[in-house]
């Protein structure tokens, strides 16, 4: 009888696979990925190894010695004082004292400072507190200590926001008014962005990270690179990163355009070049994880993704790695069987700059 | 909250245990990949990248820099006076030190 390896589905459960087995949802994940992006799958060699990482003895493995790459960090101190039914433990702290854990306690390479909600837009009604906290923040603080939140565009729609849902034009078949409304919403939502990240700049931040860019679809992403030119131009020395939500822009709208290219639709390889055209300093391609399918599946499809990504941009690429992305779970408290092997194949296969 | 420390413990640079907070201040501030930022900081140091993330290879060298270590040292630079000490040693501005410099 062939040696089974405990490994993951993607909602977490352990399984048992024989070494067939995990190389069949390999390259069945591998194809997946080179299927749908048009690009390269991975070699013989190269699942050979994401094999054997899967495969290795131990709980936790780590990459080999001199590989290792800056870990940044998104959704801010949350994880450690906020609790939404996710991934915050609801420890009464401050969002100081979660910035210096981070950095003197975890050994994290940068943090991030956010809003409760961590959307840009609650933030503007308490923009002298945000900027206060930052500024506290980085007087005892070293490592780089970004701003962060979430584009979110949905916020912009009735009943949370001005304009009109896009979601229930197109049910009544109002096609043209309701991309009205996604193109009213992402010029709002980039005035809002800017300005928040003017004030936070002149309070000393290190910069902004834009996470789970596109949620909203493309008009979310349209919006967020616009924000990031403007940024730019504004603030040279500025750290800027930009993390997407999912794999693929969703169209929503199906005809905006940045630099003359079609957004939805586009990939994590097609994804980079555009964010770096619009002046981030570093990009955090997604992958998603499928629930029904293997570990080994959801990861060589991730790697094959990724390492497209990765040789398509020419600024830094940390892939973003939580719960259900990247090869990873979907799952609030991810087995860090799964969590190690994927960061490891992740560095060693898909050559990322971070994570 | 364990899936992020995971993420540190098996692929990550360990901070200013390490350097791990050098070389992700070369990649934003001047969009180094992974092996130029590493050499870069390697460089400036003096030491072997192999070293960015070692945390006994680089403890000393943090205190004799004054770039912030994770413990109490009498005198040493914490804060905004280590990021200066950062800012020199990697030649490029941070925010928060220019921010303080134009208040003094």
């Amino acid at each position: 009888m062939a040696t089974e390896y405990s490994i993951r589905m993607g909602d977490g459960k352990r399984v048992y696979h024989d070494k067939k087995q995990i190389m069949d949802d390999l390259e069945a994940g591998i194809a997946d990925a080179a299927d749908l992006g048009e690009i390269s799958g991975l070699s013989s060699d190269e699942t050979e190894r994401i094999a054997e990482i899967i495969m290795l003895e131990g709980r936790m493995v780590g990459v080999e010695e001199g590989k290792e790459v800056p870990v940044t960090h998104d959704i801010s101190t949350l994880r450690i004082d906020g609790d939404q039914g996710n991934s915050g433990v609801g420890i009464p702290s401050s969002r100081m004292i979660g910035c210096m854990m981070h950095e003197r306690a975890f050994g994290a390479d940068t943090m991030e400072l956010g809003h409760i909600d961590y959307s840009y837009k609650p933030v503007k009604p308490v923009i002298a507190q945000e900027c206060q906290a930052m500024e506290v923040c980085q007087q005892n603080m070293i490592i780089p200590l970004l701003y962060g939140a979430m584009p979110n565009m949905g916020l912009y729609y009735t009943p949370d926001g001005p304009f009109e849902n896009p979601g229930d034009l197109m049910k009544a078949f109002k096609i043209a008014e309701a991309q009205e409304s996604i193109e009213k919403s992402a010029d709002h939502l980039t005035r809002d962005m800017i300005w928040i990240m003017q004030h936070l700049m002149r309070s000393a931040s290190d910069g902004v990270n834009f996470d789970t860019t596109g949620a909203a679809g493309d008009g979310d992403m349209y919006s967020t690179l616009h924000a990031v030119e403007a940024l730019r131009k504004e603030f040279p020395n500025m750290y800027i990163e930009v993390g997407m939500a999912g794999e693929c822009v969703l169209g929503m709208h199906g005809g905006l355009e940045y630099d003359g290219t079609t957004l939805a639709g586009l990939w994590p390889h097609q994804q980079a070049p555009l964010v770096s055209k619009a002046g981030a300093n570093l990009f955090g391609p997604v992958v998603n994880t499928n629930t029904s399918k293997s570990f080994s599946w959801n990861l060589g499809r991730a790697v094959t993704f990724i390492k497209a990504a990765v040789e398509a941009s020419d600024i830094p690429c940390h892939v973003d790695m939580g719960m259900g992305v990247g090869g990873i779970p979907m799952f609030e408290t991810p087995p860090i069987d799964a969590v190690s092997r994927a960061s490891k194949a992740m560095v060693e296969v898909a050559g990322v700059d971070g994570i | 909250m364990g899936m992020p420390i995971s993420h540190i413990m098996t692929s990550g640079m360990s901070g200013i245990r390490a350097a791990g907070d050098l070389v992700a201040r070369m990649q934003f501030a001047k969009n180094m990949r992974i092996d130029e930022a590493k050499k870069f900081v390697a460089d400036k140091l003096n030491v072997a990248p192999i070293d960015l993330s070692d945390e006994f290879a680089m403890r000393e060298i943090r205190e004799d820099l004054g770039i912030g270590v994770i413990t109490s040292v009498a005198e040493a630079p914490k804060g905004i006076a280590a990021k200066m000490n950062i800012e020199k040693l990697l030649d490029i501005e941070i925010n928060s030190c220019e921010r303080f410099r134009n208040q003094i």
